[in-house]
C-alpha cells in the first residue's frame, strides 16, 4: 500500500511539476512533498525568454496549473528552500533551513543553471543570465528604448533575448565565437536564414568574435573583445548554455555522466531514486544512444514516465527530440538530432519565410527544421517513426500532402 | 424551442477524409473534423495555449495540437494527453445534402 508512504520531488520546474501531478493522477495516496528553490509553484520556462521578456505576459503565464488543481492534488509545497544533501542510505534529504525530510522514493528534477562565464567583470551590475522568473523580470526591466543590450552567444536564449530587446526598442548587439548562429543545431542555410531575420530587424550580429571580459564602475559600461575592440553597452546577457544540476546526485554517490545516469524508466543507480528532465541522461532507443536533452517536451514526458515507474510502472521513455523557438515573427522548430545525412530537401518558400528543411539519409528521414510551419514539422515525427523511405521530389512539393506520403 | 441552433458551416467536399478545418461561426472558432467519413465538431482553440487545432493532424480518434502536441478526442473533446488538462467543447453535427451544419448552444 502506498497511503503511508512519502514521495519527495526536488525541483518545481516542468519535470518536477509533472512528476508530482502524475503521481496523484496515477492514484498515489501517500504524501507528496515538493521542494523548490525558486519561490514559485510548478512552472515552465519557455515563456521567460519570449512572452515574459517582451512584456506580453506576466510570470503567471508560466504556471503549469492553476492553484485549484494543485490544491486538489494535495501536493505539499516547500518553496524558496534549497536541498543541501541527499542521503540515500537513510532515505532523507536535508534542507537549507536545517530540516530533514524522509522519503520512500525520491525524484531529483533539479534541471540546470545558466552556464557562468568566468571572466573579469562578470559580477558587475547589469550582467545577466536568463534561466529563472527573477532573471526574466530583471532583464525585462532593463529593455528600454534607450538601452544598448549586448548578448554573448548566438544560441536560442541569446537570439530570443536579442529579438525581445529589439521589439522593445532597445539596441541589440550579439557576439558569437562560432562563424554562424546556432551552429550546433542548424544547417548553414538555416543559420543564415535566422541571421538574416535578425539583421532585417535591426540586430547587429557579429560572428567569429571572441569575447574577453566586461568593464565598468560598479555597473557595466563596456565589453572588451579578445582583439581589444570595445563594445559600449548598458546591460549584457550571457547565453552560453546550460549546466545540469547534478551536484546533489553526485555527492549522494549516484552515477553521473553528463547528467544523472538513468535507465529508460527514469531510475538512477539507486532503486528508490529517480531523475528526469534537463539533468537526466537516458538511453534513447529511437536515437540509438544515451542522451541528455534540454527540452520542454522531454522534461514533461520523461517525468511522467518516471513518476509511473516510481509507482511500479514498466513504461519506458524514448522520444524523437523536439525543440522550438520564437524570434520576431518566426516560429522555429526542430525535430530529431540528425548527425549524419546525405540529402537536404527544402519544402516551401525560404524567401516567404515559411518552409521546412528535411534531412534524408538514403531516403530515411533523420530530422527536420521548420520556419513558420509547425504543422508539417510535427508530422515529421510520425514519418521518422515509420520505416518508410521518402523521395526528395515528393517532399519538396508542397502540393503533395505529407499524410499521403506516409500512407502511400 | 431547441437550445441549439444549427449553422451552415461548409460543404462536404471541402473536407477530405482524416483532415480538419477551422470555421468561424457566430465569431467562434470551431474545428470540423472528417474522421473516416464521419464528421465531428469541437472548439478549435487548444485549451493549453493559443493554437488552431484544425492545423493539427489526426492520430486515431484524436486531433493533435500543432504547437505542443496535446491530443483531444474529436468525439468527446476529452484532453487525452499533456500538456492539456482541460477538455474542449464538442458540438452536434448535421448533414443536409452536401452541407455540414454545426449546432451551437443558444444564448
Amino acid at each position: 500500500m502506498t497511503a503511508d508512504q512519502t514521495f519527495v520531488v526536488i525541483g518545481a520546474g516542468q519535470a518536477g511539476g509533472w512528476t508530482a501531478k502524475t503521481l496523484r493522477d496515477e492514484g498515489f495516496e501517500g504524501r507528496i512533498i515538493m521542494v523548490g528553490e525558486e519561490n514559485f509553484p510548478p512552472h515552465e520556462r519557455p515563456p521567460l525568454s519570449k512572452e515574459v521578456l517582451l512584456g506580453d505576459a506576466e510570470k503567471d503565464t508560466c504556471l503549469l496549473w492553476p492553484k485549484d488543481t494543485l490544491d486538489e492534488a494535495n501536493i505539499e509545497m516547500r518553496l524558496g528552500v534549497r536541498v543541501t544533501e541527499v542521503t540515500p542510505d537513510a532515505h532523507t534529504i536535508t534542507l537549507d533551513d536545517g530540516e530533514t525530510v524522509s522519503w520512500d522514493k525520491l525524484m531529483i528534477a533539479t534541471g540546470g543553471r545558466a552556464t557562468a562565464l568566468p571572466v573579469d567583470g562578470a559580477d558587475l551590475e547589469g550582467v545577466f543570465t536568463l534561466r529563472t522568473i527573477d532573471d526574466a523580470e530583471a532583464i525585462r526591466a532593463k529593455l528600454t528604448s534607450d538601452a544598448t543590450v549586448l548578448v554573448i552567444g548566438a544560441g536560442w536564449i541569446g537570439l530570443e533575448v536579442a529579438a525581445a530587446a529589439r521589439k522593445r526598442g532597445a539596441t541589440a548587439i550579439v557576439v558569437e565565437l562560432a562563424d554562424r548562429v546556432c551552429a550546433r543545431a542548424l544547417t548553414p542555410e538555416m543559420s543564415q536564414w535566422i541571421h538574416d531575420l535578425h539583421v532585417r530587424n535591426g540586430v547587429d550580429i557579429r560572428c567569429g568574435v571572441s569575447f574577453d571580459h566586461f568593464e565598468g564602475d560598479g555597473g557595466l559600461r563596456r565589453a572588451i573583445m579578445a582583439d581589444g575592440s570595445v563594445i559600449d553597452c548598458d546591460i549584457a546577457v550571457v547565453g552560453i548554455g546550460l549546466t545540469p544540476n547534478v551536484e546533489l546526485a553526485a555527492a549522494a554517490g549516484l552515477d553521473v555522466d553528463n547528467g544523472i545516469v538513468v535507465d529508460e524508466r527514469g531510475q538512477t543507480s539507486h532503486p528508490d531514486i529517480y531523475a528526469a528532465g534537463d539533468n537526466a541522461n537516458h538511453p534513447n532507443s529511437l536515437l540509438g544512444r544515451r542522451i541528455r536533452l534540454e527540452s520542454w517536451e522531454n522534461a514533461q514526458n520523461q517525468a511522467i514516465c518516471a513518476a509511473k515507474a516510481m509507482l511500479g510502472g514498466e513504461d519506458t521513455y524514448a522520444e524523437i527530440p523536439w525543440f522550438w523557438s520564437d524570434q520576431f515573427d518566426a516560429n522555429i522548430q526542430m525535430m530529431g538530432l540528425p548527425e549524419d545525412w546525405n540529402e537536404t530537401v527544402v519544402r516551401g518558400d525560404r524567401n516567404a519565410g515559411e518552409f521546412v528543411e528535411f534531412y534524408l539519409k538514403d531516403g530515411k528521414l533523420e530530422g527536420a527544421a521548420a520556419i513558420n510551419n509547425p504543422r508539417d514539422l510535427r508530422f515529421t515525427r510520425r514519418m521518422m517513426m515509420s520505416d518508410k523511405t521518402f523521395n526528395a521530389s515528393d517532399l519538396a512539393d508542397p502540393d503533395v500532402k505529407l499524410q499521403k506520403l506516409l500512407k502511400g | 424551442m431547441s437550445d441549439v441552433t444549427f449553422h451552415n458551416a461548409i460543404k462536404k467536399d471541402q473536407l477530405d477524409e482524416d483532415e480538419a478545418i477551422q470555421v468561424i461561426i457566430e465569431g467562434k472558432e470551431v474545428a470540423i473534423i472528417n474522421l473516416g467519413g464521419e464528421f465531428y465538431a469541437m472548439d478549435d482553440i487548444c485549451s493549453h495555449a493559443y493554437a488552431s487545432m484544425a492545423d493539427g493532424y489526426l492520430e486515431g480518434e484524436c486531433l493533435e495540437c500543432p504547437l505542443h502536441g496535446a491530443q483531444f478526442n474529436v468525439k468527446t473533446g476529452k484532453a487525452e494527453t499533456p500538456p492539456a488538462t482541460v477538455d474542449l467543447a464538442t458540438y452536434e453535427v448535421k448533414i443536409e445534402g452536401d452541407d455540414i451544419l454545426v449546432g451551437l448552444p443558444n444564448g
